[in-house]
């Protein structure tokens, strides 16, 4: 008796539930909304332009705030709240006219003044925000920002609600693609000094952009929605992003399978040879460049006096560098449609309007150039390997960096006949041993801050932060400052090339592999960009379920 | 009993007080902070970060704010997530974990007893073979591989239940098993052992010499005596499975507490490193007393003296 009634409410109970998910499946398809899902991975930090440092942030901040300038697909700056642009002769002064139909997602006009007040808060040393050195171009942004200087003496200031004129410390002709970076974009005072949370909640999240916050739930979903009050609302087809938070490679891509998903990044690296080769999936490039550094200071003696003293000598990191094959490396050991690195910058990065690219050579041959390793290494005094010292290579656990050492073991130990060690560390940990250079041979990963070859150059100066080779040559140094302070843009190409030929030829850094980001998209989504700098905007972007 | 109670929470703030002042000096024992990362920052931009978080003091005075704003019940500001609040983090997540881990409790516990409870009828019969190949299994299975499991024949094969997401009960299904299908496993046992020993007791005998049918027997005689033992796994259980797993909840896209475990450590969040330990330790406190007094409710011959 008991079970028969049992059985009536779970059949009743299923009955609902059929029901139920019969009609939320009509509602959607009804009302045919324009809607994509995107899994945005992890939960971003923060939306708050000025603190953000991560990819994740940015990609919120770039599709709800927009800049004076935004870059086009070729990644050349183009006219975003900014119609137009004056440059001084010297290159130090730049004087913007902004729109002035630009409003805040509240209706309020977008002025100037929001670009001066959003650029120093993000200086001022009590905002501690990370990213401040990237506007460290302003003149005296570095002052303000070490407290050596007021607010008043940096280079930005609105002359009236629609100008504002912004100096510089040196001439930096990509500074038009920096004005797009979201460091660069505009808050408003009364909204962010209010609520520190202020991008987590829709009634206060006050953006410029093409869409608004609708909801955030942390660790789930943020919902973005078309903003009616963005200058150009009309060309925005999009009505709703849905950003997921799934972090777990393989469940995210379960859900773009079944179709819970439109679009995701960065699938299991052991799924994407098949994914590639069913163009499920499209590796598209991003600004970076996977290498080991070498400890060149003499800090590497107390780690290691024997590798370290074999290791100063140049013939020896040159060999190193000659006997890999990079080939291999990314077609048998990544297998993620990376690139083998044969320069220090990557491809992909435009120096002037035409989108020619500054890689114009390789150093060495992708396949590597066994025989020239080989003579480097017998002219440094120890042919075959004969009396080299055991060397260890440091990188952070995980097994994309230890499959790659392991291949670079074999093939120095093959090629060059040299023993290497394998020492790996949590990545808190690596950091904090490679900054403090106690290492000798380490991985190291460099993503592009802006697009210009300059990102990936002047970290090598003497006395650069990020210098954790601690390599030094005055040539080297003096060919960068005066990139630095060259106004004519092909002059300051040349000097970039000589720099880069000089590093290239002291070998304090063996480049391995240049980055790629695979991207899986359902056909039907249409007109997304996903830049070098891993930021994806969706202004352009619209379902198209005919799409085939 | 008062007397004992009293004891108890005051042996539970000592306990506190070691667990908060271990991992607060443990976790700063650690190598490489929370600013520390691919992109080396510069000094001044560091120096203004731990000014903000108050992180340039000496560690001792560190140590007595924490204490004293803990008291107040303050856990701090989250060093990763700007503007929240550890006690706001731990407001959205641990709903999260606790809805999927009451699902997953009452699960295994209906489950696993009714488990328990056939092997012990059968035993040596398949019945109890077969429970106890499962509840084998349950044990040794981690929850990842049960997990994509799980996925791979609901989601993908059958397409009954979506892959991963929070939104409704439906989600709920899949992580309650991943999460409970250990601690099932160890009900199962620990039920079939208990009966079995209960069944053979004298009561037991009389009982069924008064000619009592089987079913009141079982449930009205031997169960209630049984389960005691399930009631001191309770409080660990709850504790455990409530504050959520970071496998399952990273696999099954769950906005919950469990993550919070690692990934704090791994950005090295101090306040949300201190705060989640604090909470969970406190909840672990909480249950462990709670079971101790429902001892003394369920077997009178416990004297919580």
């Amino acid at each position: 008796m008991q079970s028969k009634k049992f059985v009536r409410i779970l059949s009743m109970v299923l009955a609902v539930t059929a029901v139920c998910t019969l009609y939320s499946g009509c509602k959607t398809s009804s009302t045919a909304q324009q809607v994509i899902k995107y899994n945005l991975g992890a939960e971003p930090a923060t939306a708050d332009p000025a603190l953000n440092n991560a990819v994740d942030g940015a990609i919120v901040i770039v599709n709800t705030f927009e800049g004076l300038t935004r870059i086009n697909e070729k990644e050349i700056a183009v006219k975003a709240v900014a119609t137009d642009w004056k440059i001084s002769a010297d290159g130090l002064t730049y004087t913007f006219t902004l729109r002035n139909d630009a409003k805040w997602s509240d209706g309020q006009p977008l002025k100037a003044g929001d670009f001066e007040y959003a650029w120093k808060r993000a200086l001022n040393p009590d905002t501690a925000a990370e990213y401040a050195y990237q506007l460290y171009y302003l003149k005296n942004g570095e002052a303000y920002n070490s407290k050596k200087a007021s607010a008043d003496d940096v280079g930005v200031k609105a002359l009236n609600d629609t100008t504002l004129e912004v100096k510089l410390e040196y001439p930096t002709p990509y500074f038009l693609n920096l004005c797009a970076f979201p460091t660069y974009m505009p808050v408003r005072k009364d909204v962010v000094e209010k609520d520190k949370a202020w991008f987590t909640k829709p009634e206060t999240f006050i953006c410029d952009g093409a869409f608004k916050l609708k909801e955030w739930k942390p660790k789930d979903t943020i919902v973005l929605e078309k903003n009616p009050n963005y200058y150009d609302s009309k060309s925005v087809k999009l009505d709703r992003l849905e950003m997921k938070m799934l972090e777990d490679a393989t469940s995210y891509l379960q859900a773009f399978k079944s179709g819970t998903l439109d679009y995701i990044e960065s699938p299991p690296s052991a799924e994407v040879p098949t994914l590639l080769q069913d163009k499920t999936a499209v590796s598209v490039p991003y600004l970076g460049n996977y290498f080991y550094v070498i400890n060149l200071t003499s800090k590497a003696d107390k780690v290691d006096p024997a590798a370290a003293k074999v290791l100063k000598d140049v013939k020896v990191r040159k060999a190193l560098a000659y006997a890999i094959n990079r080939k291999d490396i990314v077609e048998k050991v990544m297998r993620g449609g990376q690139i083998p690195a044969t320069t220090l910058v990557p491809p992909n990065i435009p120096i002037d309007e035409k989108g020619t690219d500054f890689k114009n050579k390789d150093y060495y041959k992708p396949e590597g150039d066994i025989a020239t390793a080989k003579k480097l290494l017998a002219d440094a005094g120890y042919p075959g390997g004969k009396g080299f010292p055991k060397i260890t290579i440091l990188y952070n656990t995980g097994s994309g960096h230890q499959n790659v050492a392991v291949a670079i073991q074999e093939m120095w130990k093959t090629n060059l006949g040299i023993d290497v060690q394998l020492q790996n560390q949590e990545w808190k940990v690596f950091q904090k041993t490679r900054t403090d250079k106690d290492y000798t041979v380490a991985r190291h990963g460099w993503i592009a801050d802006y697009v210009d070859p300059m990102t990936f150059l002047d970290m090598w100066v003497s006395n650069s932060g990020q210098n954790d080779a601690g390599y030094s040559n005055p040539e080297y140094d003096k060919l960068i400052n005066a990139a630095r302070r060259e106004p004519d843009k092909a002059k300051r190409v040349q000097l970039l090339h000589q720099a880069e030929d000089v590093i290239m030829n002291d070998m304090p850094i063996i480049p391995l592999y240049y980055y790629k980001n695979i991207v899986c998209m359902k056909p039907y989504v249409k007109g997304t960009y996903k830049s070098v700098l891993g930021f994806v905007y969706f202004q352009n972007a619209y379902v198209d379920k005919t799409a085939k | 009993m008062s007397n004992y109670i009293v004891k108890r929470i005051f042996a539970s703030f000592i306990t506190l007080w070691i667990v908060v002042t271990a991992t607060f000096f443990l976790m700063h024992a650690m190598p490489g902070g929370p600013f520390d990362g691919e992109k080396k920052l510069p000094d001044q931009v560091k120096a203004n970060l731990e000014t903000k978080f108050g992180l340039d003091k000496p560690i001792m005075q560190q140590y007595g704010l924490y204490l004293k704003n803990l008291l107040k019940g303050d856990l701090g500001p989250s060093i990763k997530y700007e503007g929240r609040t550890v006690n706001e983090i731990i407001k959205y997540s641990f709903p999260a974990s606790a809805k999927i881990g009451s699902v997953a409790i009452l699960f295994s516990l209906v489950v696993g007893i009714y488990m328990g409870i056939v092997a012990a009828l059968h035993q040596g019969k398949w019945q109890d073979d077969l429970c106890m190949i499962i509840a084998t299994l349950g044990v040794t299975v981690p929850s990842f591989v049960l997990s994509t499991f799980l996925i791979l024949i609901f989601s993908v094969k059958l397409k009954l239940l979506p892959p991963v997401g929070f939104d409704g009960p439906l989600n709920y299904i899949m992580p309650a098993i991943a999460l409970g299908g250990y601690s099932l496993s160890f009900i199962a046992r620990l039920t079939r052992s208990s009966l079995l020993d209960v069944i053979r007791q004298d009561y037991i005998r009389t009982a069924v010499a008064k000619g009592l049918s089987k079913k009141t027997v079982i449930f009205k005689h031997a169960l209630r005596n049984a389960l005691i033992p399930i009631v001191t796994y309770m409080g660990p259980l709850i504790a455990g499975i409530l504050t959520g797993s970071f496998v399952v909840e990273k696999i099954f896209g769950i906005p919950g507490l469990g993550r919070e475990f690692v990934q704090n450590i791994t950005n090295r969040d101090y306040m949300a490193i201190m705060g989640v330990t604090v909470f969970y330790s406190a909840f672990l406190v909480i249950c462990n007393l709670v079971v101790d007094i429902l001892y003394a409710f369920i077997d009178p011959r416990i004297k919580l003296e």
